[in-house]
């Protein structure tokens, strides 16, 4: 037997995944050399924070949409 | 000049390739409850993975060798342009997540096993559903190739001249994948990715900490850079082409054959949607890994190979390792990224195999083969494309395999209309759909034929500046951002026009597309795969 998700409206939880992607899609943002942590300037920790950014806001929507048991 | 041989690093990466055979060997017994003489057998391993696998298979999958050595090859040439990696496959996840669970879904339902498998059941097109097939195929053949440059610069960084070991290699390679299918790969990329995982871990805190630190690393990137008029940060003509890079990259990846192939193995929707959360950590990795071509620069590296004008900069990595790391280690990571090929160039066999097989032998030449027919078509054309890879590497120069892959993301674009758009809707008219592929096509090869690089004058970049165009300029943009929109420009303004001329079959309906779970009984054995 398989099991349907009866159709739903879309959660507004799903525009979280806008964030990465703007976030890191305008360089206007993040080209800059300071603050630098440990020697790393500013543009290229700022994208791997949005690493952990991505996976966080994709895990949370996946939580809140994922089908019940 | 070539390396001294080195005979403890190409002992231990010549235990970890055959340790890997056995394995890929053994896979064939995994986890199998029936025959695997189906397309959903040998190409899809049952669709039976779950997180955890899954997980290994589409990272092994998405972040290929080829990734390990030319993203850092690219900042080490490059500068900060190169670092489009990260926000490419940051922006693929939350972009990609809701149509693959989708496209999971319809396909789990109807059985397709391929991109053009759906396309022909949702437009009722055998023409749109042989393009994207094509297109498909198309793609992917030079992405296995390049897959070839990866355990190449390995080899010639060992002090290996010769083409022997790739043959030797793939020949291995080829072997496994006939007998084991998909499960050959899954679960290769277990050792696989555990390796590649170890080996940047050890790489970021230890050659840093032999340098001196991560500032001195971006002070003498900054400074070699600067003096080539490149620099640590992006210049403000290079904003447009780096965010457009990056997100045509993301748009482009899960329409690979072998992505596709990736989702549609795995047990569930849910497998799906939770992965996307989860392969984020190979873009940590991925991250890590661009970094070492400034750490190159700064332990003044010197490519091997290549010639005095044109250097070949996708050995750097490996020089680096060679230069930094005790032998037994380098050598331990030189396997890593030999297997690192072997998986990626394994699926993107299959999965272009398989296309072949579902979409243009069966429908074109033999509508009545049974299944075991089509998957043994499939694995002989598997067969038949890694040695071509391997011939196509030693037949033509280097540099030509890579600005083919520059140019695979840019073709492999102009099947989003009928494929992602058909997960959501019908509105589109097929023949549309298959204008506004021409018109895509067209454009972006003929913008791609007049991008010339430092080597050749066609066929340089998928970055194209507008100064081609006569505009006064410094600006670029990914090619195949143009193409696209062209494509559902011609494609949303012939659609109403097409109206009366008769609509394709729709075979999928709503709820399809919705469907959660897989049925709790694996697939009796025999099922045919439908396809009508």
């Amino acid at each position: 037997m398989r099991t349907r998700t009866p159709s739903r409206r879309r959660h507004p939880i799903v525009l979280l995944l806008l964030l990465p992607l703007v976030a890191v899609l305008v360089p206007e943002f993040y080209n800059f050399a300071h603050p630098s942590i440990g020697g790393m300037p500013f543009f290229y920790w700022w994208q791997l924070l949005w690493v952990a950014g991505v996976a966080v806001c994709t895990g949370i929507v996946y939580l809140a949409t994922r089908s019940p048991r | 000049m070539i390396p001294p041989f080195n005979g403890l690093e190409f002992g231990i990466v010549v235990a970890m390739f055959a340790v890997v055979t056995v394995l890929g060997f053994m896979a064939t017994r995994w986890n199998r409850t029936t025959s695997l003489a189906s397309v959903e057998e040998w190409g899809l391993g049952g669709r039976r993975f779950g997180t955890v696998v899954s997980w290994f298979l589409i990272g092994g999958d998405l972040y290929t060798a080829y990734t390990f050595v030319a993203v850092p090859a690219l900042l080490f040439g490059v500068g900060a342009t190169g670092f489009f990696a990260v926000p490419y496959t940051i922006a693929v996840f939350p972009l990609v997540m809701f149509p693959a669970a989708r496209m999971w879904s319809v396909c789990h339902e109807h059985g397709y096993a391929t991109a053009a498998d759906f396309v022909r059941g949702r437009h009722g097109s055998a023409l749109l559903a042989l393009l994207v097939a094509i297109t498909g195929i198309a793609a992917t053949i030079p992405y296995i190739a390049l897959q070839l440059t990866g355990i190449k610069a390995v080899l010639e960084v060992m002090g290996i001249g010769g083409d022997w070991p790739l043959w030797i290699a793939f020949a291995a390679l080829a072997a496994y994948t006939w007998t084991s299918g998909l499960r050959a790969p899954a679960l290769i990329a277990f050792v696989k990715d555990i390796l590649i995982y170890i080996m940047v871990l050890v790489a970021v805190i230890y050659i840093p900490y032999k340098l001196g630190g991560y500032n001195v690393i971006f002070d003498r990137a900054q400074s070699t850079l600067t003096s080539q008029g490149l620099g640590t940060l992006l210049t403000g003509s290079q904003y447009l082409g780096y965010s457009t890079l990056a997100l045509g990259s993301a748009l482009a990846l899960f329409l690979y054959p072998h992505a596709v192939t990736g989702v549609l193995a795995t047990r569930s929707r849910t497998v799906v949607k939770k992965n996307m959360s989860l392969l984020p950590a190979y873009s940590l990795m991925l991250g890590f890994i661009a970094l070492l071509g400034y750490m190159a620069i700064a332990a003044h590296v010197t490519p091997v190979g290549g010639t005095a004008k044109a250097p070949d900069t996708t050995t750097i990595v490996p020089v680096l390792f060679n230069s930094q790391f005790p032998h037994w280690f380098a050598g331990v990571a030189f396997g890593a990224i030999t297997i690192g090929a072997l998986v990626p160039a394994a699926i993107m066999g299959i999965s272009a195999a398989n296309t072949f097989a579902r979409d243009i032998y069966r429908p074109y030449f033999r509508p009545r083969a049974s299944d075991r027919e089509e998957s043994l078509v499939s694995q002989i054309v598997s067969v038949i494309l890694k040695l071509g890879a391997v011939g196509v590497i030693v037949a033509l120069k280097l540099s030509f395999a890579i600005e083919l892959q520059l140019i695979g993301g840019v073709i492999v674009i102009q099947i989003l209309p009928p494929l992602v758009l058909g997960l959501y809707t019908r509105w589109y008219h097929r023949w549309a759909l298959a204008a506004g592929w021409v018109v895509g096509m067209g454009l972006s090869v003929y913008m791609l034929y007049i991008t010339p690089s430092k080597t050749s004058a066609h066929f340089g970049s998928a970055s194209f500046a507008f100064s081609s165009w006569g505009f006064d300029t410094k600006m670029t943009i990914w090619t195949g951002i143009i193409g696209v929109l062209a494509n559902l420009i011609v494609a949303t303004a012939l659609t109403p026009l097409l109206r009366r001329l008769p609509q394709g079959q729709d075979e999928t309906s709503p709820a399809d597309y919705e469907e959660a779970e897989a049925p709790p009984m694996p697939l009796e054995p025999g099922r045919a795969p439908r396809v009508t």
